[in-house]
């Protein structure tokens, strides 16, 4: 397909999705009694509760069921059920030494992600707050949410690169260690520690976010509050401690749930980064390897499932505090 | 940080701003530490971006035999890596330039429509199971995008009832379809809950006198509704033009590597492994990609923000 002829596909889809919205909406318009109105409600919501059902909620049922077999794709109407194998994918999670690697990943990545990049911004946010250049320093934290993860990882790859000590360095803080006279290091290769460095990369992105959110909660701490602490000769870290971190406490919940969820899915910068090798895999990465690359549908279903489960928590959590943070 | 000396406000600023609590914390952490941190940080947060940005400019040679702030002492500058990427034969970004442009535009503009309809529903017209209804598409924001991809890509694969497949070589629209389908799907439940909260602020008394004036429905919704949500409509349409934009893992699974319809980031990623490094053409292909949001992001700033604080975070 040439450029042009994309462009007018996608020309004709939207035309198309507007020209069908709209009928709808004309054909509803004449309607003004009761039971039309009910038309007209199902006309606003059904292609949008279609479009769930049968994106959704079918094939998030479908892959919880997928997962109690083994790697041939199992038909749920007319299977003879010989591929079943219970819980023997999830069995093969929790046991196998590679996968347990991949949770074991998973969890620092899941637990140190949040606290570094809340802490990172909650501090920048302090710092900066009503100070002269606060837009512009708000700006460059923030500029990396813009960028894709490839992007983010390739940015982060160069930083790290590896030369041998007494060649040229390319990367940044091989430079550096070069310059202090020490042995340049394989930031992404070196297990353990390479997960850490890949974490870096998630933390870059993710600081913007909650300085933005927690700046803004920090502006709404109302100033007679302050005031009235400093009278009592409250200052400093103190006041920091028992003023400002009580006051934004919702949102900084809010801000470290929202990040763990994220987290939990991130695929794109294991992928880039170090391909899953030299044992940085995760969850999500793993998932995508076993489904797309293996073709071990079960496993990569059992995968699946177990974001699904470790996120569930963690979102209605996060929904009941942004609830009360909306009440206030 | 045990005194703190009471500095007098800088001369010609007289009455200043009242004190926040990090005001006072930042000046008592006495103000010169505060900024060296904030300073620190904010390096960081520029220096990687900013070392790249430098080797895109830089001859191949100069890129490969020494770090990029040898730019310092010698300052070469060329716009060869750039040419090599957007129009070279072998990486040839323009087409997957073009092929992110044709996945986001629809892939916004469908489901923040579909979105506006169903949240006008929810809010403003009464029918029985409402609530329960709304409360089932606001819980499915907890489905993890990973958990449908493969039934979804059986339906579009070989759909049921004899219906034309979607993906495949005579698909229509050359394979789009999946690609547009799926964003749409993946951000509706977010893009209901957040339009419905902002529909819900929109005083009643308005859509009560409209009703009276013998208007109906599709009326209030277009003339009235529409008008007052452009602003909660930007904050969303940004968030899901980036999100949809730096996606790697709907486009890798949903256009099946077929490069007539994967985006830049999948040919970015790919240009990672092959040619890893060949540091000015991946630095090159970096910023094609990034130059998009980037404008994007910084003349909309302000919607994003409200967006961020709405809570339109695809989790």
């Amino acid at each position: 397909m040439t450029s042009t002829d994309k462009l007018i596909q996608m020309s004709i889809a939207v035309v198309l999705f507007f020209a069908v919205m709209g009928t709808i909406l004309l054909l509803t318009t004449k309607l003004r009694s009761r039971s039309g109105e009910r038309v007209q409600a199902a006309a606003f919501i059904a292609p949008s509760l279609l479009l769930i059902a049968v994106g959704l909620l079918y094939p998030a049922a479908r892959t919880v069921y997928q997962s109690f077999f083994g790697s041939a794709y199992e038909p749920i109407v007319g299977g003879d059920g010989e591929n079943f194998v219970g819980l023997d994918n999830y069995r093969q999670i929790f046991t196998s030494n590679d996968l347990l690697q991949v949770l074991q990943n998973t969890a620092v990545w899941v637990v140190l992600t949040p606290l570094l990049a809340t802490g990172i911004g909650l501090v920048y946010a302090v710092l900066i707050d009503r100070s002269r250049f606060e837009k512009s320093a708000k700006a460059l934290i923030f500029l990396p949410m813009a960028i894709s993860l490839v992007g983010a990882s390739i940015i982060w790859k160069f930083v790290y690169d590896y030369k041998a000590s007494e060649q040229a360095q390319l990367g940044v803080l091989n430079g550096l260690l070069k310059a202090a006279g020490f042995d340049t290091y394989r930031f992404l290769l070196t297990e353990p520690w390479n997960t850490l460095f890949l974490i870096v990369i998630i933390v870059w992105v993710q600081a913007g976010f909650a300085m933005t959110i927690l700046s803004a909660a920090i502006k709404a701490i109302p100033d007679d509050i302050v005031e009235a602490a400093r009278l009592d000769g409250v200052n400093g870290l103190k006041l920091f401690r028992y003023i400002t971190v009580p006051s934004i406490r919702p949102s900084l919940i809010v801000v470290l749930t929202t990040i763990s969820i994220t987290t939990l899915k991130v695929f794109d910068i294991v992928r880039t980064a170090t391909g899953g090798q030299f044992g940085t895999s995760v969850l999500a990465y793993e998932f995508y390897v076993q489904s797309f690359r293996s073709f071990n549908f079960g496993l990569g279903a059992a995968l699946a499932t177990l974001i699904f489960v470790l996120v569930t928590p963690i979102v209605v959590y996060n929904i009941r505090q942004m609830r009360r943070l909306e009440a206030r | 940080m045990t005194t703190t000396t009471p500095t007098a406000p800088p001369t010609g600023v007289t009455p200043g701003p009242r004190k926040s609590a990090s005001t006072a914390a930042r000046e008592s952490l006495s103000g010169r530490w505060a900024s060296a941190a904030a300073i620190v940080i904010a390096v960081l947060w520029t220096l990687p971006t900013f070392g790249l940005f430098v080797s895109s400019f830089r001859p191949e040679s100069e890129v490969k035999t020494n770090g990029w702030w040898n730019v310092v002492t010698d300052p070469q500058f060329t716009l060869d890596s750039y040419r090599q990427v957007i129009s070279g034969a072998d990486i040839d970004l323009a087409t997957y330039l073009i092929n992110s442009f044709v996945i986001t535009i629809p892939s916004v503009l469908i489901p923040i429509s579909l979105a506006v309809m169903a949240a006008y529903a929810f809010a403003w017209i009464p029918f029985r199971g409402r609530d329960t209804l709304f409360v089932a598409v606001f819980a499915l924001q907890i489905v993890p995008i990973q958990v449908t991809m493969i039934p979804l890509l059986r339906l579009y694969v070989d759909p049921p009832f004899n219906l034309m497949p979607l993906s495949g070589n005579d698909a229509p629209g050359g394979g789009f379809y999946t690609v547009w389908l799926s964003h749409t799907i993946f951000a509706l439940p977010l893009a209901i809950f957040l339009l419905h909260n902002f529909m819900r602020e929109i005083p009643g008394e308005l859509i009560e006198s409209a009703r009276v004036d013998g208007a109906g429905h599709v009326q209030i919704f277009s003339r009235i509704m529409l008008p007052l949500m452009t602003p909660a409509i930007a904050a969303f349409g940004i968030f899901q033009f980036l999100w949809v934009w730096n996606d790697l893992l709907v486009a890798l699974v949903f256009a099946g590597g077929n490069p007539s319809v994967s985006p830049l980031t999948v040919r970015l990623a790919a240009l990672a492994g092959q040619r890893g490094e060949d540091w000015h053409l991946l630095s090159a292909g970096a910023f094609v990609s990034l130059v998009i949001p980037l404008i994007v992001f910084l003349s909309l700033q302000r919607y994003f923000v409200r967006g961020l604080l709405a809570g339109s975070v695809k989790g």
